[in-house]
């Protein structure tokens, strides 16, 4: 059994190390490992529409991750608050938020936006003063609330589990003691969900930067890193995206990492 | 005590405001508007024609081959996940020394929330013709093809979708009470049918949350048949990607995106059923 799980961690780990491993490669392909080299590191940051469609996933991920945080935080402590059936019908949604494939959640929301835009900009013309109304479209803000729709999920998850097993005592003692409920959230409630906060932020903006499919629908004329790096890969795979691929897989992994020992906090740091 | 009692009520809604917009505008309506645009027709040009018909739903056989390899590589895909799954999520919960188990753990969520695009283009790498049939060729072997095959698909899927399986068992067997296995031995059972009748059995609900989220994520799935199958074996994702953003007929993806909707949650539903038969659990934690 150990040979076994062993294997399966091979299994899991190899590939993603060979990307790694192949970046550094001088030569082209993998069949030909022609000596270390980073010159395909340097072939990526200087091309300018990579390093364009980087700085917006960077500006999504943080901007959806940033909203999910508060919203996802405020709807956790929200929740807390209201009866078993309200909290039944938001659970419904925010499961279903999470378990919708992002190919459904990426159609509808197209679909959706570009009705409503359809009738907004019409109506924005006409209110508007002069000859350029603005034209809403497709872009960064229907990619940060799509994303957003998930990650705010997530994080109510989050953070909701970590309010459920928050030792009641203290909120009742801080209360008894004649604290405000302003400070009684401030210097019990709040350090102690922050950990699974800062877990959620870090998740969300991975899941952010890491998404391709929500965005392929949604992002109109922008692009993301998934979408540039997924283009490019059907014009033929080039030693440059081994590059930007560890570069990814690299900020992930410490994010998750980091993410994985902030949950794991027991106490709050200070 | 009313006066407490409206602000109480008044900062629940102000706490909740902004995640039910977000709900409402962002999942419910589009959600709606993929319904009505699913009874609705095909304007000449390609848009959408205000009509209430059921046309489109009838047209589905046109995408019988993308339905056709969905429902067969997503079951097969989510068995094959659970049969290398369930020995590692064992292993992990029973069996691992304590101290490795969470740094073990830690190791199957990490390829979960890296990027599915980088970790499916390694194996078009791996796979593809300068990859290992570049090695085979070298000590002599021709002429193999692996990469545009269902198999490469498959092998996708379980790369894919094996850390999200692993967890909910490693869950559900974590949970299981260890006093049963011993009584289950002090009884006499062979630890086969110590196996069967306890272990197993007490982590189905585990294995069919597993199978439920795995299989409907590949309902849904574009990139690994996009990547790995080369245009051969195409997926349901495949044909709405097809169908709104290249050949744009928004009325006949939005039937399909439904019927996709309402096949997840028939999955659901009878993981639900199965689960709650077999172990007397009562629902599938989703999360």
């Amino acid at each position: 059994m150990r040979a076994f799980v062993t294997a399966v961690f091979a299994f899991l780990y190899l590939p993603i190390v060979l990307v790694v491993l192949f970046s550094f490669n001088a030569g082209r392909h993998a069949s030909e490992f022609t000596g270390f080299s980073v010159q395909w590191y340097g072939t990526a940051l200087s091309n300018p529409f990579l390093v364009e469609a980087l700085k917006n996933s960077l500006f999504i991920a943080t901007t959806s991750a940033l909203l999910a945080a508060v919203f996802g935080t405020a709807a956790a402590l929200g929740l807390a608050r209201v009866g078993i059936r309200t909290r039944a019908v938001f659970d419904a949604l925010l499961g279903a938020a999470i378990v919708v494939p992002g190919v459904v959640i990426g159609i509808s929301t197209l679909v959706a936006l570009v009705q409503l835009f359809g009738v907004l900009n019409p109506l924005l013309a006409s209110i508007w003063p002069d000859d350029q109304p603005p034209r809403l479209s497709l872009g960064y803000g229907s990619i940060i609330a799509a994303h957003g729709l998930f990650s705010m999920a997530l994080v109510t998850m989050i953070v909701g589990t970590r309010l459920a097993s928050l030792d009641r005592n203290l909120v009742e003692a801080s209360s008894d003691l004649y604290a405000t409920p302003l400070t009684t959230f401030r210097s019990i409630v709040l350090p102690q969900i922050m950990p699974a906060v800062v877990a959620g932020f870090l998740l969300a903006f991975t899941f952010s930067f890491d998404d391709f499919i929500v965005a392929f629908f949604v992002a109109g004329a922008q692009t993301t890193l998934p979408i540039y790096v997924f283009a490019s890969i059907r014009r033929g795979v080039t030693p440059e995206i081994n590059a930007i691929a560890t570069i990814v897989l690299v900020a992930s992994v410490l994010l998750v990492v980091l993410a994985q020992w902030q949950l794991r906090q027991r106490k709050p740091s200070n | 005590m009313h006066g407490n009692r409206f602000k109480h009520n008044v900062l629940t809604a102000l706490l909740l405001a902004p995640a039910t917009l977000w709900l409402v505008v962002f999942l419910v309506l589009p959600f709606i508007a993929i319904a009505v645009f699913s009874v609705g027709a095909r304007a000449p040009e390609g848009g959408y024609q205000a009509a209430f018909t059921l046309a489109q739903y009838a047209n589905l056989p046109a995408r019988a081959t993308a339905f056709w390899n969905t429902m067969v590589l997503a079951p097969v895909g989510a068995l094959a996940c659970l049969l290398v799954a369930y020995p590692v999520a064992y292993y992990l919960a029973l069996k691992a020394p304590q101290r490795w188990r969470l740094i073990l753990l830690a190791l199957v969520v990490i390829p979960f929330w890296t990027s599915l695009l980088m970790r499916t283009y390694a194996w078009m790498y791996i796979l593809g013709g300068r990859g290992i049939p570049a090695l085979l060729a070298f000590v002599g072997i021709e002429d193999v093809r692996l990469i545009n095959t269902p198999g490469a698909v498959l092998l996708g899927i379980v790369y894919g979708y094996l850390p999200l399986m692993i967890l909910p068992i490693y869950v559900s067997l974590e949970r299981l009470d260890r006093r049963l296995l011993e009584a289950s031995a002090d009884l006499g059972a062979t630890p086969l049918s110590t196996f069967l009748g306890v272990t197993l059995k007490l982590s189905l609900p585990g294995v069919m949350t597993g199978f439920s989220l795995v299989m409907i994520l590949l309902l849904g799935e574009y990139l690994i048949p996009t990547l790995l199958g080369g245009g051969k074996v195409f997926f349901i994702g495949n044909a709405l990607v097809d169908l709104f953003l290249q050949s744009r007929n928004w009325p006949f993806g939005s039937a399909i995106a439904i019927t996709l909707v309402a096949v997840s949650v028939v999955v659901l539903i009878a993981a639900n059923r199965i689960s709650s038969r077999v172990s007397g659990a009562r629902r599938v934690d989703l999360i």
